[in-house]
């Protein structure tokens, strides 16, 4: 059986939720599994990446050039250790998304992007089309390059391994891309596509300043806050909020639509969740017939409720 | 500087794509077709820098069936000045894709190859990496602001936390993402002269690149139905079930 190399994100200290879903995809594929770190003094997410259970190895390669994860110099890291790999595996993030296809094109591999499940060792499923239509395609090639979408694999619990963690050689600066600095959003809330509930708005929430609707139901409900691309288009959140195709995809138990029509874009995003809810006043909009439950209401009118019914 | 912006035809956007009964693909015959959403972004870049004067030529290009020209009209209908096809078969994948155009770069040394962060229709999200790792070049990914400097572009990428902002030397790629412009829609007068430019043609044989594909498509299928669900008539209502029938919420 081969072995398998997972691509870790991480925030120095834990790996993300993303890779932890990628570890589960390659426990379903099978074979041993070693973990690559990258990054500048993160012994900490070394060791919580060596504390799963399973876990073969965890290589760690620490370079000032690396903090930044500049693809430039993290690809050819993975690009030299991919020959020992039957598969090289990444979230399906952006960051997961930056990397791998670099690392592909030089290994002359055609990566399978975005895997919603396993058929078999060499044959996948891939959403197409915005989700509108599941590709099940079959890689010829001897390695397999493959991104990994978070939302259809549950994340690993670490705890019960005890894998040794080897430093490797970090590579030096390709002197490419430089890093220039980062702009994150600061959220007090649950991370958007980990959060067990999710309340998203959408135009319909009328403006920036009618957000703090949105924001005081996901603060009550412990949920995390997303958007529709129309109301990012609008200026009422940032970009880092949309939910759908063309931004995040999350799978909460939970998640609830305030005033978002359903967009096919944004449905692309949403609706692998358990269990989905439409609040819009418009009784035609599509995004009720995803939804789970339907509650045609002036936003304005149902949430101040919702928020009131929710402390009863 | 000179601007390549490869483009691809794909399914309109509007359009509800339909899985053909036989499990082999999604309906694409009589079907409304344009140019992926992304690239005519990075079309739309590639001409305002024109406008700008920091672009001295942009030059789209290709790759696909005959009809992909329709999409290289648009381009110049746009404000492109140069349109060139490289005739393929359909499905040509990211991997290919990115060694054609890698050839192209060969012939017209490109400083800034600007192009879609995805096709609407694969969704693969590779090709811009691909080419930027063909070349050894510099990559700037998702890209939602672009500022040209001496022999450098500064990007600003959109990221899973929010932004990121890179320092990119030329030759660089750059993969856009929504937020970078609008794109114009052309006036008439400039879509009836697209019509009468040249297009330059080749293939994929003529630039020594097989486009054998390393991956079999077993089957596509229509996504799994959520079933119907219901309407309540109230906030209370909706409370107690999501209480008391889906127990997601205390």
């Amino acid at each position: 059986m081969s072995a398998i190399l997972v691509y870790a994100e991480h925030d120095h200290t834990e790996l993300k939720s993303g890779t932890l879903s990628a570890i589960a995809c390659a426990r379903e594929i099978g074979g041993d599994i070693d973990i690559l770190i990258t990054g500048n003094g993160c012994g900490d997410a070394a060791r919580h990446a060596a504390s799963i259970e399973g876990v073969r190895k965890v290589l760690l390669a620490e370079g000032e050039h690396l903090e930044n994860h500049v693809a430039e110099n993290v690809a050819p890291i993975i690009e030299r250790l991919a020959g020992d790999y039957g598969y090289v595996l990444a979230a399906a993030t952006t960051g997961g998304k930056n990397i791998m296809p670099r690392v592909a094109a030089k290994l002359d591999v055609q990566q399978v992007s975005d895997i919603s499940s396993v058929v078999s060792e060499d044959t996948f499923v891939r959403p197409i089309y915005a989700g509108n239509a599941m590709a099940t395609v079959q890689s010829t090639d001897a390695t397999k390059l493959i991104t990994v979408r978070a939302t259809s694999f549950e994340a690993v619990e670490p705890g019960g391994g005890s894998a040794e963690v080897e430093s490797i050689d970090a590579g030096s600066d390709a002197g490419l891309a430089r890093f220039v600095g980062a702009d994150l959003s600061e959220s007090e809330g649950p991370e958007l596509t980990t959060a067990r509930i999710v309340v998203s708005g959408g135009r319909g929430v009328g403006s920036a300043e009618n957000f703090h609707l949105i924001e005081s139901l996901a603060g009550k409900m412990g949920a995390a806050v997303g958007a529709s691309r129309a109301a990012v288009d609008a200026g009422y959140v940032p970009n880092d909020y949309q939910v759908g195709q063309t931004g995040k995809v999350v799978a909460p138990d939970l998640y609830i639509a305030v005033g978002i029509s359903g967009a096919i874009q944004h449905m692309a995003g949403m609706k692998e969740s358990r269990v989905i809810v439409a609040i819009n006043k418009d009784p035609e909009a599509p995004i009720f017939e995803a939804a789970d439950y339907g509650l045609v209401a002036d936003l304005f009118e149902a949430l101040p409720e919702l928020d009131k019914a929710l402390d009863g | 500087m000179k601007v390549l912006v490869p483009v691809k035809r794909v399914v309109d956007a509007y359009v509800k794509v339909r899985v053909k009964s036989d499990g082999s693909g999604v309906e694409t015959n009589n079907i409304k077709m344009s140019m992926n959403p992304f690239d005519e972004i990075a079309v739309e870049q590639a001409v305002r820098l024109k406008e700008a004067g920091t672009a001295t030529e942009v030059v789209a290009v290709t790759i696909g069936p005959q009809q992909s020209q329709e999409q290289l009209r648009t381009a110049l209908a746009m404000g492109v000045d140069r349109a060139m096809h490289v005739e393929t078969e359909e499905g040509v994948e990211p991997l290919a894709v990115a060694k054609i155009l890698s050839a192209v770069c060969d012939q017209e040394s490109p400083d800034l190859v600007l192009l879609g962060k995805q096709a609407i229709d694969d969704d693969s999200n590779q090709t811009g990496q691909m080419l930027a790792a063909l070349r050894g070049w510099a990559q700037g990914t998702s890209i939602s602001k672009l500022e040209a400097g001496d022999g450098v572009v500064t990007v600003t990428r959109e990221v899973d936390g929010g932004l990121e902002s890179l320092e990119l030397p030329l030759p660089a790629i750059a993969t856009v993402d929504l937020r970078l412009n609008e794109p114009r829609y052309p006036k008439l007068p400039n879509i009836m002269k697209a019509k009468k430019k040249p297009i330059e043609q080749s293939t994929a044989a003529d630039l020594g690149v097989d486009v054998t594909p390393r991956l079999k498509q077993v089957k596509v299928e229509e996504p799994p139905a959520r079933a119907g669900g219901v309407k309540v008539s109230s906030v209370d209502e909706l409370v107690d079930k999501l209480r008391n029938e889906a127990k997601v919420i205390q």
